[in-house]
């Protein structure tokens, strides 16, 4: 049976179409503004008819279609305090369709289904200190989550964001990155696989960065997203700074074709990613077999 | 709902007058054996068939379902017009003679499918239109099956009518109000008397022994045999016999996972998104973006098979997803079966220290 948190509700559908609805239909939606953020990712502002809201998640995704190139789920990177009239969208170019979305400008047209899935649970979050472990793309689903608690900061203990990258080029967001230094009630810190000529900071993989915090682990909720070579590690991090694997969130990448728990390819042993995840604890996790 | 005899002479006459308003189609005979095609002619319709490689399904979720079709610049997407309508294909009034029990299962858990969570209109506004007349079977198929195992070798409660075949003449039981009226319409159907019932009950009665059992369990184990087994070393042997073809999931009654893609004209500009049948059995089935696979090995994609037929689909829908219809063991070109898995996995953790 299905979980009791699975969400039907999704602003853009099933919707009717003379009287039928589909829930393959995409809404079409307009590309507000395209920003350059690396050599690989940029990131884009999706108004949908109207103006409408998205009314995500920090967490969740939506299904992006160029029809007759494809679609592909991607991670609503804008928090919904930052949410009105577009939400934004931090896309790598990866393959056959995020190839073409690269080459869209603004007011150019993307169809948007969802958004889908389970996100991260904001309200278990509150009051709580959160740390939040970002590898590589997965600091743009983590900053629709960050916002949020930095929009919200009083609701929230100690915001703790350890961020990694491969190399200083391929690091996302460096003037959000740089205000978060600044702020006295963030803790961000930020590490690069190698460095260049131009690095001064961090070096090495993300699990380093646990060196340089200390965390009460009775007040500690933990997320982390990233590629999944990377959770295997940051968990023993956190589970050896006294976090149990309720404390513990993550996101998990899937190969998607419906969003609507469907199509079968999201599936970690009994789950669709699509439906009851993207975000898991990793107590839920330990109970699949195939999730790390 | 009643029980209704119809002399097996009469059966043309009723597909005949069906045939007026309906798509009629059922079992016939081919030169490759017996499959589900339309029927244009009566005496084609072959009730008393063994298998088919195709189960019904393909009347279901046919192989490939427009979505919907689009109108855009495929030279330069995303710019100009971008338009989108919804497309409900094979929304026929149609009437599926000669399901057998196993296939009627393989219905029943379609219709869970694609009704739970979110509604796939799709498929839903098509089932509507779709009768299922169901047949019991009498004597197995052929030693591929194993229907009895799996509680699949009487009717579930999804058929319209339901036909069994009674010294010369077929008792019909009337499944829905729409199959009763359907009947009554269109055949010569006459209220069956209690000699007629006490027949029925003689006939399902003495099938039984005629089937045999092929599992060393119940399955009411297979789900936590599956999961004891996760790591066995059965797994790796069947990765390595397994070719990846995918014919299993093609033929089984159970599997609807689909691919989607988007079909251009030649114009490069009007084009269709269809869902097309797809296999876990397939390298590309878990790929992502960026090249990891979460099902690198066909090791892992044979277990993901026989773990969605005995223990996931079960768990997310409340049915077993195998109706041991011994399609897939037929199919199969290295022998792997799901009784001879199962058995296997059986025998395994009995050797294990507690098993």
């Amino acid at each position: 049976m299905l979980d009791a948190t699975f969400n039907l509700s999704t602003t853009t559908t099933p919707r009717a179409f003379n009287g039928h609805t589909s829930i393959y239909l995409p809404v079409i939606a307009t590309i507000e503004d395209v920003q350059v953020e690396s050599k690989l990712e940029k990131v884009y502002d999706v108004r949908l008819p109207g103006g409408e809201n998205l009314g995500h998640s920090p967490g969740q995704f939506v299904m992006v279609s160029l029809p007759g190139v494809g679609e592909a789920p991607i991670s609503v990177m804008s928090s919904p305090s930052r949410t009105h009239d577009t939400f934004r969208l931090c896309i790598r170019n990866a393959g056959d369709l995020t190839n073409v979305i690269h080459k869209l400008e603004r007011g150019d047209r993307v169809g948007i289904r969802g958004p889908f899935g389970r996100g991260f649970p904001i309200e278990v979050f509150k009051g709580k200190d959160v740390l939040i472990a970002a590898g590589g793309l997965g600091i743009a689903p983590a900053r629709s989550l960050i916002d949020q608690i930095i929009d919200n900061r009083a609701d929230f203990g100690r915001l703790i964001i350890l961020y990694g990258a491969r190399n200083p080029s391929e690091l996302l967001f460096r003037d959000a990155m740089a205000e978060w230094e600044e702020r006295d009630d963030v803790e961000a810190l930020v590490t690069v696989d190698r460095a260049d000529d131009t690095w001064l900071g961090h070096v090495g993989v993300i699990t380093r960065l646990f060196e340089h915090i200390q965390i009460n682990p009775y007040h500690t909720v933990a997320i982390t997203v990233g590629p999944p070579i990377m959770y295997r590690f940051v968990v023993m991090e956190l589970s050896g700074k006294g976090l149990t694997p309720e404390q513990i969130w993550m996101s998990f990448e899937r190969r998607m074709k419906c969003g609507v728990g469907k199509c079968g390819h999201c599936q970690v042993n009994h789950r669709y990613a699509c439906q009851e995840g993207p975000a898991w604890t990793y107590a839920e996790a330990l109970a699949f077999e195939e999730a790390l | 709902m009643s029980l209704y005899i119809l002399p097996k002479d009469q059966l043309s006459a009723f597909v005949e007058a069906l045939q007026a308003s309906f798509r009629v189609v059922g079992p016939t005979q081919t030169e490759t054996g017996y499959a589900f095609a339309d029927i244009v002619d009566p005496e084609q319709l072959e009730l008393d068939y063994d298998t088919t490689v195709l189960p019904p399904k393909k009347y279901f979720l046919p192989q490939r379902e427009v979505l919907f079709n689009f109108h855009a610049n495929a030279l330069e997407p995303g710019t100009g017009q971008l338009e989108v309508e919804p497309v409900f294909q094979d929304v026929t009034p149609t009437v599926i003679f000669g399901v057998h029990t196993c296939d009627m299962n393989g219905i029943m858990l379609y219709d869970k499918v694609f009704a739970e969570g979110f509604r796939d209109e799709h498929y839903m506004e098509r089932r509507d239109q779709i009768y299922v007349i169901g047949i019991e079977c009498l004597t197995p198929c052929d030693d591929a099956s194993f229907c009895k195992d799996m509680g699949t070798l009487t009717a579930p409660p999804i058929y319209d009518l339901h036909m069994t075949e009674v010294n010369g003449s077929y008792l019909l039981d009337t499944g829905s109000e729409r199959g009763e009226a359907l009947l009554l319409e269109y055949s010569e159907a006459k209220m069956a008397k209690s000699e007629d019932m006490q027949l029925l009950g003689r006939t399902l009665s003495a099938k039984w022994p005629h089937f045999r059992h092929r599992l060393k369990m119940s399955r009411d184990q297979t789900p936590s045999l599956l999961s004891l087994g996760y790591d066995a070393h059965i797994w790796e042997d069947l990765g390595e016999r397994c070719l990846a073809c995918g014919s299993c999931t093609n033929v089984c009654p159970t599997c609807f996972c689909f691919d989607v893609q988007d079909e251009l004209d030649i114009n490069m500009e009007d084009g269709e998104r269809v869902r097309v049948w797809d296999s876990c059995q397939l390298h590309e089935f878990a790929l992502v973006a960026g090249g990891h696979n979460f099902r690198e090995s066909k090791a892992s994609r044979v277990r993901h098979r026989l773990m969605r037929k005995g223990k996931y689909i079960k768990q997310v829908h409340g049915l077993l997803g195998c109706t041991g219809c011994g399609r897939c063991e037929r199919a199969c070109l290295v022998d792997i079966t799901i009784p001879g898995t199962l058995n296997a996995l059986y025998e395994e953790m009995q050797l294990e220290p507690g098993g």
